[in-house]
């Protein structure tokens, strides 16, 4: 009888416990549903060169499928721990320049496709250029239909994707060196070595 | 005449009635457009439906959507559809399955829970009341009415 007053206290206290958990939560987080799914394939324009990509060519191989775009601020923070990535890992990594051509780009009336596509290796590469590559190779995505198959919804995006072709890793947001080294990089070394 | 114009305001069709969207090509597929993407977030703004939303992702989405209806998909492809590429979240109603029956059925098992606790302490309650009454006193008073 004398111990029935701690109920309320200990349903208040679970209450108090599930709410600051779910304070530490980034609701912008959404577990993907396709890590655990082969990566979707796609052919897309490269920055350089005249022959497409396709994420096929790249089956036996461990990479890393980077989504970014010059408007894009949170991938200017990112940029350099990606440059600092490339120069010291093994893995290729793939850039998806996303939606580089923004609705504000075609104030002065709709641009055709192939002019588009000059704007944007334009872009891209004057980007590349001045703060250092660390991609492979980099597709272009004009109208974002790669983008969605692969759940793009926040830029930058980065995907894992291992030898069998299967998306092992999403990371929604700018990676952080914590990422990487709690993460991506034992995540990488598992992968080649299976 | 103050009263009037209330009237006249509260009886104007709200302004928010027309959603932004592009100029219909087909009236049909936008009213179906409509109707799908109501039960659709928009991820980058999470808290409307894709048919409200004017970010540029909902945008595209829109287009994606559009472009199944054409193809004469139901309203189920078109939301697995979304939902293989962006997961649940997308959902608005969320479909029943192992993982989701504690958010569709945990409401009615606490309810249930409730009843039962509060069946049990009703019936402690009566035991103790009924235990009060069945103390000698009480029982001898009775007998004596009875008598009376």
């Amino acid at each position: 009888m004398n111990k029935k007053f701690l109920i309320p206290l200990a349903l208040f206290a679970a209450l108090v416990v599930f709410l600051a958990v779910g304070l530490t939560r980034d609701p912008r987080e959404i577990p993907s549903p396709l890590v655990g799914k082969p990566a979707p394939e796609f052919s897309l324009p490269v920055l350089v060169g005249d022959k497409p990509f396709s994420p096929s060519d790249l089956k036996g191989k461990v990479w890393m499928f980077n989504v970014w775009a010059t408007w894009c601020v949170a991938c200017r923070e990112e940029h350099p721990l990606l440059v600092d990535f490339a120069k010291s890992s093994r893995i290729p990594v793939v850039g998806l320049s996303y939606k580089e051509i923004q609705p504000q780009d075609m104030a002065n009336g709709p641009l055709k496709d192939a002019e588009k596509l000059q704007m944007a290796r334009e872009r891209s590469l004057r980007f590349l250029q001045r703060q250092g590559d660390p991609y492979s190779l980099s597709v272009l995505d004009l109208d974002g239909r790669v983008g969605i198959d692969y759940g793009v919804y926040g830029v930058p995006e980065t995907y894992l994707i291992d030898k069998q072709g299967i998306i092992r890793y999403k990371r929604v947001g700018p990676l952080t060196p914590q990422i990487l080294i709690d993460t991506v990089l034992p995540l990488i070394q598992t992968l080649e070595a299976s | 005449m103050k009263w009037m114009l209330l009237c006249w305001l509260l009886l104007a069709p709200p302004a928010w009635a027309a959603e932004a969207l592009p100029m219909a090509e087909n009236p049909q597929v936008e009213a179906r457009l409509v109707v799908i993407s109501e039960e659709l977030r928009c991820l980058v703004c999470q808290n409307e439906s894709l048919a409200s939303s004017n970010a540029e992702l909902a945008e595209d989405l829109r287009r994606e959507v559009r472009k199944l209806i054409r193809e004469d998909k139901t309203d189920a492809q078109i939301k697995t559809y979304l939902v293989e590429r962006y997961g649940d979240f997308v959902l608005y109603r969320p479909q029943v399955k192992p993982l989701t029956w504690p958010l569709w059925f945990g409401p009615f098992f606490m309810l249930l829970a409730a009843v039962w606790g509060l069946w049990r302490y009703l019936r402690l309650r009566k035991n103790a009341l009924g235990q009060a009454h069945a103390s000698p006193r009480p029982a001898s008073n009775e007998a004596a009415t009875h008598k009376d």
